[in-house]
């Protein structure tokens, strides 16, 4: 994997303070000053798989990592592990163990731009002892075997789509790479195709030869740049290596890429509005069947794999099916990338066996919850997903148990909440992003989704009866069943999952004018708790309306109409004699 | 016409065209070529796009105001793009943003009246880890807090960035 270096140091500032550059150059200088320039590589990564850890440097082989690295410590790492290999106790970090890493195996580990750096961790040996030995079908029937579902959200079985697509008689088929990653909260398809390109690559090479395709999109968003870049490039290096374009690696198979970029709309994850804006069109979804595998881009058949799947392949293909289904549970085979994010210690990408429970991936993985707060409830799926409750944590994770508790598995955004987070509140977020995001050619998501908003405001506002709460749960359920395309029908999953779990949140908004989160602006009130106040008169001072009056002998009071609760006095009181209810 | 547009160098649309010639659904591609040269799409481009192309016009705008990342305006100076990613709204992404929006009075998508900042929210930078998040013309500030928004600002209002 060297490559004339006998070892590689991979360098990242994780923190926030972008001193990656810095540290790059003082272990240059280093590295120089100690005669091992021509020994050892220093890389400065885009994303080293850990954040919040301060400088985290990475020594391959070995896979040595330290993270907090400051400058005191440069020396220590360069005598003691470049030139001894021993590792720097005191550095060391280790990750969590629950993890299984197969499709992230290399981000991070490889030079993504280097086609060498893959070829050396076995890549392409799955394409070509493929072309050498087997058949379309046996290509299918192995992905049959390892029981790989579509890791974009539906959960379809790869194989099956690949199987329609290979039965239809078409003069030109297309195998589409769904990279148009717009969950909010999700970056996993970001971090595979800049950390491992070739993987992706590889896996639309097989699909093509499967199904019998000759020609490639990757659609991606237009705001990943690098990894566009990356793409980009992997493309010209694949090649110039004849994996791509006519017959490859001497077969009669022929097989090319081209990128399309993505231009901002939600809708066009969905892969008949993907289709249409390859095309050049807006990306309006269409009614299916017919499905793109039948009749897809520029109505030929057409394969559409998101970037997790297409990684997965060449791994399943080299490993063997079997391997692969010996990973995870009962009904889900392998693993999966979640972005966990949200109120959990350490947050970032994690790859996990299926059949994981969410507890584990919380406590376990995640390190447990943020300043000490109580677990609420974690979001899976992103704005079609919905809310699962802390007692449901010991929930295995696969399709099915997650799509019963009313979310789904989705791309794989996974949010941890706390007490502070108000549910009514996340519901509005999440449908709020859908209906910015409805492509407005169906009534029931375009008309449906402004309307459950409609009912979610007045009852964060405090102005909501009862019985809206029925309407708002019958017009979710007209919105799922008559929405063209999935995202009118899974926007109100983030509603009722959190009416289904916490009713009595929402009747607390409704019937108390309370939020017990205390995040609906308009159900809060603000008053000064005279035994705490000090009468340093900042809340007066930073107050923006005036609403703050007294003086320091008389002690202070906020007037209630006209307060814009705006929480300034809040956050500058130093002595928590501001009282938010 | 004039062989500038906004004081930029005009773009090659017959060059443009040319090179997409014959690739089936190239607009949005060559769209995308424009508004990276321009910054936005300016409607004479547009108009002499619709010419090389022999598309109407109806449909270039079709495809332009349906897709976010397509800009009809100028854009300012400096971008400053809040994330407002579900792990960004949780942690603060909202506050950020109405701090922006009070220090320089301009609301979210629009222009600041000098041009020095154009304000935009976006829904994910994909970088949750540092949330709140933002950018500043490709620069990633993370972990933002309120009262440190001057501090970041400050070098691009005195010119320094």
């Amino acid at each position: 994997m060297t490559m004339g270096y006998k070892k590689i140091v991979l360098l990242k500032d994780t923190g926030s303070t972008g001193r990656t550059k810095e540290f790059y150059n003082l272990f240059l200088e280093q590295c120089r000053l100690e005669n091992l320039q021509d020994d050892v590589q220093i890389v400065r990564v885009a994303d080293i798989g850990m954040y919040d850890k301060g400088i985290v440097v990475r020594i391959i082989p070995g896979d040595i990592t330290y993270a907090g690295v400051t400058e005191a410590h440069i020396q220590k790492i360069i005598q003691q592990t470049l030139k001894n290999n021993k590792p720097v106790k005191e550095l060391l970090f280790t990750r969590a163990s629950k993890q299984m890493r197969v499709v992230l195996k290399s981000c991070g580990e490889i030079d993504p731009e280097n086609i060498k750096d893959y070829i050396a961790c076995d890549g392409y040996q799955a394409l070509k002892t493929m072309l050498a030995k087997s058949s379309s079908e046996d290509v299918i029937n192995e992905l049959k075997t390892s029981g790989l579902r579509g890791r974009g959200g539906g959960g379809f079985p790869t194989w099956m789509k690949w199987k329609f697509a290979r039965q239809i008689e078409a003069d030109q088929k297309y195998i589409i790479c769904n990279a148009d990653e717009g969950d909010p909260g999700a970056y996993m398809d970001r971090s595979v195709l800049e950390g491992d390109p070739h993987s992706v690559v590889e896996g639309m090479i097989i699909a093509g030869y499967a199904v019998g395709a000759t020609k490639g999109f990757v659609y991606v968003r237009a705001e990943y740049e690098l990894a566009i870049e990356r793409v980009e490039k992997t493309i010209e290096q694949a090649r110039e290596y004849g994996l791509l374009g006519e017959h490859i690696l001497g077969s009669d198979f022929s097989f090319d890429l081209e990128i399309r970029l993505g231009a901002g709309a939600f809708v066009c994850g969905e892969e008949t509005a993907l289709i249409a804006s390859i095309e050049g069109k807006r990306g309006y979804p269409s009614p299916r069947p017919p499905y793109p595998s039948v009749k897809g881009l520029w109505g030929k058949p057409t394969v559409i794999n998101n970037v997790e799947t297409l990684a997965t392949v060449p791994v399943i293909l080299r490993k063997g099916g079997a391997w692969f289904a010996s990973i995870g549970s009962e009904n889900a085979k392998g693993t999966k990338v979640f972005a966990l994010t949200g109120k959990v210690k350490n947050s970032g990408l994690i790859e996990v066996p299926m059949g994981i429970t969410l507890r584990e991936i919380v406590f376990d993985i995640g390190g447990g919850m943020l300043n000490g707060k109580k677990i609420k409830a974690v979001q899976t799926g992103g704005p079609s997903g919905g809310v699962i409750p802390e007692h449901l944590l010991d929930t295995p994770v696969d399709y099915e148990n997650l799509q019963k508790l009313g979310s789904i598995m989705g791309s794989g955004g996974m949010i941890v909440m706390d007490e502070d987070d108000c549910m009514v509140d996340i519901a509005k977020f999440y449908l709020k992003f859908c209906v910015d995001e409805s492509c407005g050619k169906c009534a029931p998501c375009r008309i449906g989704g402004f309307q459950m908003l409609g009912y979610l405001n007045k009852i964060s506002e405090g102005k909501a009866g009862e019985d809206d709460i029925e309407l708002l749960e019958r017009i979710c359920n007209a919105s799922k069943k008559a929405s063209l395309c999935g995202l009118g029908q899974t926007s109100p999953n983030p509603v009722l999952s959190t009416l289904k779990y916490f009713r009595e949140e929402y009747l607390e908004h409704i019937r108390d004018r309370k939020c017990r989160a205390r995040k609906c602006v308009d159900l809060l009130t603000y008053h000064i708790g005279q035994e705490k106040c000090k009468r340093c008169s900042i809340c007066m001072r930073n107050c923006p309306v005036n609403a703050i009056s007294g003086d320091k002998q008389q002690g202070f009071l906020i007037d209630v109409n006209k307060c814009v609760k705006c929480g300034k006095c809040f956050d500058v009181c130093k002595f928590d004699a501001i009282i938010r209810e | 016409m004039d062989t500038q547009v906004n004081g930029n160098t005009k773009v090659d649309i017959k060059g443009l065209a040319e090179k997409w010639k014959g690739k089936r659904g190239n607009l949005i591609m060559i769209l995308h070529e424009i508004q990276n040269h321009y910054g936005y799409v300016p409607r004479e481009v547009s108009l002499q796009l619709s010419e090389v192309l022999d598309v109407p016009l109806a449909r270039i705008y079709e495809v332009i105001t349906f897709y976010n990342f397509f800009k009809l305006e100028p854009p300012g100076k400096h971008t400053i793009s809040v994330c407002m990613g579900t792990a960004c709204y949780l942690k603060g992404g909202a506050k950020l943003l109405d701090e922006i929006k009070n220090m320089f009075a301009v609301e979210e998508g629009q222009t600041t009246k000098d041009g020095l900042f154009h304000l935009q929210v976006v829904r994910c930078l994909g970088c949750c880890g540092l949330a709140p998040v933002m950018m500043i013309d490709g620069k990633i500030f993370g972990k933002v807090k309120p009262d440190e928004l001057m501090n970041i600002l400050s070098p691009y209002v005195k010119g320094e960035v």
